[in-house]
């Protein structure tokens, strides 16, 4: 067995110097009804490297890979071109298999990459601090929620309406057991949010105001005033982000007068992969830095006074605190957000910008194009590079013969709002710097071929 | 980095002499390279990536961001170069033995990262439509049936992030179980031992943590904790094999005396590694259990995450598992979400995250796991506990360990810090190991010993590799036993000295603000 370096001679002895005459012995406390004879029945056994790429490759290729045609998919996870030296860099034997940097002498590296990666993530959110990441972004959501809670001392969270239909299932399951109270919907298929409506909503009850920006129809919208409207009911503005590159164009939600910015850091550098793993965003004003879940990275010195980083403020946290910690999290997306934190590096300043306007140009283009199909109308009046797209019928079935074609077009708001008849015209459609132009005349052709 | 010396060196600083960082202009030492932060060299116009076409106009109106965003860029080349010398100032499994106990840090094989990066895997995205990702159901169906067979239990929910979410996971079915029941129970009982996910889970979710006494071999009090259960308790949460390394030999009388009252047992699967191939938890009346997809099946853990924690569940807690998951129907896999739960899922709990899980991890532990088939998992366990127990017997002659005379441990050995010299701890001896080029192993805890010292080997060392660590940790622990000065100024030869954390949480700079 290739991973496994023990010889037989090596296991002979080492028995020999702990005592024991079999392996056996070292089991003794298993009780023995509890202890299987051979290997477990019905499982195959080892097998060579050849023989398990062969298996997994036959898997692999059972699914359609988003870049073997036109792809138009977003709704909470974004295909953007990953620079190749980001994939080589987290693939550093020092960066992937190190642990959590509990040794900060020795730890520097990823100490360093995470205040980096803190430091990258306020600034593009908008806010003071940031924490070393979260699992993803609907349960940055969520611990989101819980925190303002923590501050607010009050347990009703107004959700919008545009608020990714997963991120809501998340609070919704975490609600029933905590006394949390969720004031929420789904949407309306209207060309602007439902913000001025929550403003209206917020009483001395409410904990917060959650939004997400943009929101799950593509749709964005200035938060200046429903962010005064938290802040003269002392409940706290929380923004959700599920498309950071957008923040290359358009104002911050910290800048606008967010409390608590969390988001999906999947964008930068990490890709699709299926749904995970990604790398939560979770970022607030300093006055809240200690009810914070999550790790922290803090500057410091060392004896001899030079400049280090180590993990802080962990008497939030559960390896301390134990059943008073503000969140149960311990493993979080350390990778990721070291994927995520030099494709940004990368970008830099500038190339954040530019990436953001030709995503935000490709999209008015595609929106455009796809306007001109007989039935097919833009619901936004104002987008990133998301929109939703109405069609004369159910937009579900549309989505697999488009698939049949060839074509992934999109996510229909049949799959993301199944007991909602009153959306199922809707198709969220997301365009990157992925998307070519022939991608959009396929996508356009096609549908006015599937709608015919 | 700016010069640390500007002036350079000079003949009087007589480098023989013993040269120090500040010796050089630079503050490098040769090989040991130091890197300022991206904020310091990066610059705002500069950009280390290319675009195909110019960036057209936007017309966003007010909401366009005019304001400066302060994110610093860098080349590729410079990229490269900031993120390969950072990486220099990790430890890392790569680079040696790396015991960090109850967190299975074994070697991690390349071939899962080639597979994870299949673009059938890699990049593929979670809402496509079913008949596009069926490759991607059958990798989670196909570990999901290698976790149940396993561990002998009834099904198993994919989708959690990490461990700490999987115990969310199995604590939610069980209140979700109490519920459907009609039973308002509030307590959940965890050892003192525990890791500290445990309380903190089990309060996030609405429960008191009550503590279960443990006897003074280092496993939970079958007879107090009979002594407690009754109708307010929901259950117990208990990790096995032990944050002590030792199997809780009454595991079975323990479940039984819980489901006797009504209760559910939660395992706590950190330390699989131990037993996998060769226990099965279901044999020992688990109701659920997560495994860390990170420990026991090799999926790197990448300087703190991402993890995976999916949960293995027992008949009585499957039904209320959360969504989605994958079924088969003959060749064909079906993903089970809202809308379709209700008529074959009606009790579930709900949905945890956005999507369906740690994909890939998925792809990896997969990989894994047929590489090593049933055999070779059998081994693994059997060579984790070999390995442990030989680091046990070959230092407890110079290191306290105060479990060793009840029998063999498990995948992980204890020491405590009793017989070290007058104002000596274990952290020394933590710093001391940095210094002969090891990772430390865990230290101060399991809480329930004084200066614990926890040291998990993992079956991917080679004895040559155990017996120089071994010599290391026994001329360091001798060196705390005779009051060496120099172990308690160590590390002295690592990319920094101790580290000043009461002044980073007294003060605390956490973004940068230049």
């Amino acid at each position: 067995m290739r991973y496994l370096p023990l010889t037989s001679d090596d296991r002979t002895a080492m028995l020999a110097t702990i005592g024991a005459a079999s392996i056996d012995d070292l089991f003794v406390d298993v009780p023995a009804e509890a202890q299987l004879d051979g290997p477990i029945a019905g499982l195959p056994m080892h097998a060579s490297e050849l023989a398990v790429e062969r298996h997994m490759g036959a898997l692999a290729r059972r699914s359609r890979a988003a870049g073997e045609g036109p792809f138009f998919l977003g709704a909470g996870a974004y295909r953007h071109h990953v620079p190749a030296s980001v994939d080589h860099l987290i693939q550093r034997g020092e960066f992937l298999t190190a642990y959590t940097p509990y040794q900060p002498e020795i730890a520097q590296g990823t100490l360093q990459m995470l205040f980096e990666f803190q430091s990258q993530v306020a600034r593009l959110l908008g806010t003071d601090v940031a924490n070393a990441s979260m699992y993803d972004g609907s349960t940055a959501c969520w611990e989101a929620i819980v925190m303002a809670r923590r501050i607010t001392k009050r347990a009703k969270a107004l959700l919008s309406t545009g608020l990714h239909p997963h991120y809501r299932s998340v609070a919704r399951t975490m609600a029933k057991y905590t006394g949390d109270v969720l004031v929420d919907g789904d949407p309306s298929l209207d060309a602007g949010t439902d913000w001025a409506a929550l403003a209206d909503s917020i009483d001395k009850e409410t904990s917060c105001v959650v939004v997400q920006y943009p929101d799950i129809l593509g749709r964005i919208d200035d938060m200046t005033k429903l962010a005064e409207a938290c802040q003269a009911a002392g409940a706290l503005l929380i923004a959700v982000v599920t498309e950071p590159v957008a923040l290359g164009l358009i104002k911050s939600p910290g800048e606008m007068g967010a409390d608590i910015v969390v988001g999906e850091g999947q964008s930068l550098g990490v890709g699709l992969q299926f749904g995970g793993p990604y790398v939560g965003l979770f970022a607030c004003k300093t006055k809240y830095v200690r009810q914070m879940p999550g790790r922290l990275c803090g500057e410091t010195v060392d004896a001899n006074g030079k400049r280090g980083f180590v993990l802080t403020l962990s008497t939030r946290e559960q390896h301390i605190r134990r059943e008073k910690a503000t969140s149960n999290i311990c493993t979080n997306s350390g990778l990721c957000a070291l994927a995520f934190s030099i494709h940004m590096t990368l970008l830099g300043e500038a190339g954040l910008r530019q990436l953001a306007a030709i995503n935000h140009g490709r999209a008015k283009a595609a929106a455009a194009e796809l306007a001109k199909v007989p039935g097919v109308s833009v619901l936004n009046n104002s987008f990133f590079n998301e929109f939703t797209l109405l069609l004369p019928t159910a937009a579900r079935p549309v989505i697999h013969k488009l698939a049949e074609k060839d074509i992934l077009g999109g996510v229909s708001l049949g799959r993301l709002y199944p007991d909602n008849a009153g959306l199922e015209n809707g198709l969220v459609v997301a365009v990157t710097e992925t998307v070519t132009d022939a991608d959009i005349s396929a996508f356009a052709a096609a549908l006015k071929e599937v709608l015919a | 980095m700016t010069a640390l010396n500007r002036a350079g060196w000079r003949p009087e600083m007589n480098v023989a002499g013993g040269a120090d960082d500040s010796t050089t202009f630079t503050g490098n030492r040769a090989l040991m390279l130091e890197e300022a932060l991206i904020f310091e060299i990066g610059g705002s116009e500069t950009t280390g990536v290319d675009f195909d076409e110019a960036a057209p106009a936007a017309d966003l109106g007010a909401l366009a961001r005019t304001a400066p965003i302060g994110l610093p860029g860098l080349s590729e080349s410079e990229t490269v170069r900031h993120y390969t010398r950072l990486s220099r100032q990790n430890y890392a499994i790569d680079l040696g033995l790396f015991p960090l106990g109850s967190c299975t840090m074994k070697h991690n094989p390349r071939l899962n990262e080639k597979v994870a990066r299949m673009p059938g895997f890699a990049d593929v995205h979670p809402l496509q439509p079913q008949e596009t990702v069926q490759g991607a159901y059958a990798v989670i169906h196909e570990l999901a049936e290698w976790l149940i067979t396993l561990t002998g239990m009834h099904s198993v929910a994919m989708s959690p992030k990490a461990g700490a979410h999987g115990e969310l996971c199995g604590i939610l079915c069980i209140k979700a179980a109490l519920e459907a029941r009609g039973e308002d129970r509030r307590v959940i009982l965890v050892p003192e031992s525990a890791h500290g996910t445990n309380p903190a889970t089990a309060a996030f979710a609405g429960f008191t943590v009550e503590d279960i006494p443990a006897t003074e071999a280092g496993r939970v009090n079958l007879e107090a904790l009979k002594a407690r259960l009754g109708p307010d308790v929901a259950g117990v949460m208990i990790t096995n094999p032990n944050t002590c390394g030792l199997f809780e030999r009454e595991m079975k009388a323990i479940s039984d005396a819980v489901h006797a009252v009504g209760g559910y047992v939660y395992c706590d699967g950190a330390n699989f590694n131990a037993i996998v191939g060769r226990v099965r938890p279901g044999d020992l009346g688990v109701d659920a259990m997560h495994i860390n997809l990170h420990k026991t099946f090799s999926t790197p853990h990448g300087g703190g995450g991402p993890g995976s924690g999916p949960v293995v569940l027992s008949a009585a807690l499957a039904p209320f598992a959360p969504l989605p998951f994958v079924t088969k129907h003959g060749d064909d896999f079906r993903l089970i979400e809202e809308e379709n739960a209700g008529e074959d899922h009606p009790q579930t709990f709900g949905r945890m995250t956005a999507f369906h899980g740690q994909m890939g991890m998925f792809t990896r532990a997969l990989t894994y796991i047929l590489s090593h088939g049933a055999d070779g998992l059998k081994q693994v366990a059997e060579d984790a506990v070999l390995n442990a127990n030989y680091v046990l017997r070959s230092l407890e002659s110079v290191l306290d360990a105060p479990f060793a005379a009840s029998g063999p441990c498990m995948h992980e050995a204890l020491f405590s810090d009793k017989g070290l010299a007058e104002g000596f701890s274990t952290l020394d001896i933590a710093k001391g190991l940095i210094d002969e080029g090891y990772h430390p192993m865990t230290v101060y805890f399991p809480l329930v010993v004084h200066g614990a010292m926890l040291v998990e080997p993992t079956e991917t060392e080679s004895k040559a590799a155990l017996d120089q660590f071994i010599g290391a940790l026994r001329s360091i622990a001798l060196r705390a036993k005779n009051g060496d000065p120099a172990l308690k100024t160590a590390p002295h030869f690592a990319p920094r000295a101790r580290l000043d954390e009461t002044l980073a949480a007294r003060k605390p700079i956490l973004a940068w603000e230049g």
